[in-house]
């Protein structure tokens, strides 16, 4: 186990191998930064956030105050009890991983999706459909969370995309670190598509940030249309809708409308698709949307790339004029 | 049960704040949840005991702040209570409301010796 994050003391598993073993990553610190240097475990594997080392910088929190106690007073040697202030966010520490994720994500032009739903919903069947769609085109690869089992990660890699299976053992979501850690693994290329496949669960990873661009949730129509009521927390996080299944439509009592007009009282800036992973009704709009959140992902990395070459420049400009 | 995970995330600021101040040992823990937050108290106080034994936080006691829901009406534009994240409008009875408070999860303060 990492004695400094503690990660690896439970039972989660990254492609079937324990995840206790010795490794390098970012440690959040305790203002809930994530400098992002590495600590050597002696590990072999490198972590791909490469940022400047920053040291620690404790807040105000970490003043020592002998006079704050109850008393109002502090005799040397003698307890006293006393309140520290904290503050901070109980999401800290995967809030921090989650940045320094996007910030990687954004920094090589990637997109990287989060797709969330109930068990059964088709998640798989649809990332399945969406990367013959777009395989052509674009480098994709694909990280499948599961409490057990690598089977969704298998019918992934059937389409020729490199997975990674991650099982939470009792674990109920994913979080910002077991994702960096995929990342080390899979290397996911620049401006290429990274698909995160969450644990079927509509409650729990609504509130764990992995970094990505979005959440994509999926309800297909064999569901309730009030399940966007039922789990609010989850429809309001998403920030894209697929209403999966709807070639069962005619066969169905479902009110399409009335699931639509459910999930934007939750969340009225939800981008919603019908759907087929089926028989492929609706998909092309979805890639649609894929291919322009990939050009804007494109965009951000230039932007990047050319901010760095002006300050480059600007900075030879300088050299040469001393 | 991703409260078990919250109360993991409490333990690790508890513990950090702990060790810098040198405690002997932690008796109060005060956390603000919101209630249109994600978390259930009374399973985030049943996992914080779990979590907590054998650790300097053992045996402390947990107080939850609740902090009540306010958002602002897109129908009537006017802030009000709310109850829950897809509630409607106290005023005008209009959807949907924007949640501008009432969201946090945070640990406030400890009490240490």
């Amino acid at each position: 186990m990492c004695t400094v994050c503690g990660c690896g003391a439970g039972e989660t598993k990254v492609a079937g191998e324990a995840r206790d073993e010795a490794h390098e990553h970012v440690h959040v610190h305790d203002d809930g930064t994530a400098p992002g240097h590495a600590h050597e475990h002696g590990g072999a594997h490198a972590h791909p956030h490469g940022h400047e080392h920053r040291h620690h910088e404790h807040g105000v929190a970490g003043d020592l105050d002998y006079g704050a106690g109850p008393a109002g007073v502090h005799a040397p040697g003698m307890s006293q009890a006393r309140m520290v202030r904290i503050e901070q966010d109980i999401l800290a520490r995967n809030n921090a991983y989650a940045a320094a994720n996007r910030r990687w994500f954004d920094e090589r032009g990637i997109l990287a999706l989060n797709l969330v739903s109930s068990p059964g919903s088709g998640k798989t069947a649809l990332l399945v459909r969406t990367i013959e769609s777009l395989k052509g085109k674009v480098a994709i690869s694909v990280v499948e969370g599961d409490q057990q089992t690598s089977n969704d990660a298998e019918r992934i890699r059937a389409t020729g995309v490199a997975a990674l299976q991650i099982n939470t053992g009792k674990g109920c979501h994913l979080d910002g670190h077991m994702i960096a850690h995929a990342l080390e693994r899979l290397k996911p290329a620049d401006e290429s598509l990274f698909l995160i496949e969450n644990v079927g669960n509509l409650v729990c990873p609504a509130a764990f940030d992995l970094g990505e661009q979005h959440k994509v949730a999926i309800l297909s129509v064999t569901e309730g249309e009030d399940k966007p009521l039922k789990y609010p927390d989850m429809f309001r996080a998403a920030g894209v809708l697929l209403l999966n299944k709807c070639d069962l439509l005619p066969y169905l009592e479902f009110d399409a409308d009335l699931a639509e007009a459910n999930a934007r009282r939750v969340n009225p800036k939800l981008t919603i698709f019908r759907v087929s992973a089926t028989s492929g009704d609706g998909l092309a709009a979805w890639v649609s949307w894929l291919e322009a959140g990939l050009a804007a992902q494109r965009g951000k990395r230039a932007e990047t790339v050319d901010g760095l070459r002006r300050r480059v420049a600007e900075l030879e400009r300088q050299l040469a004029a001393r | 049960m991703h409260e078990m995970a919250l109360a993991e995330g409490v333990l690790q600021l508890v513990e950090e704040t702990a060790m810098r101040e040198n405690a002997q040992r932690v008796k109060l823990v005060v956390l603000e949840i919101g209630r249109l937050s994600s978390v259930e108290p009374e399973a985030l106080r049943f996992c914080f005991a779990a979590v907590v034994a054998g650790t300097i936080a053992d045996g402390a006691a947990l107080e939850i702040v609740d902090v009540p829901g306010v958002g602002w009406c897109m129908s009537c534009g006017e802030p009000g209570a709310m109850d829950e994240v897809f509630g409607a409008c106290p005023r005008c009875g209009g959807y949907p409301l924007q949640p501008t408070g009432g969201t946090e999860m945070r640990v406030r303060e400890i009490e240490i010796e």
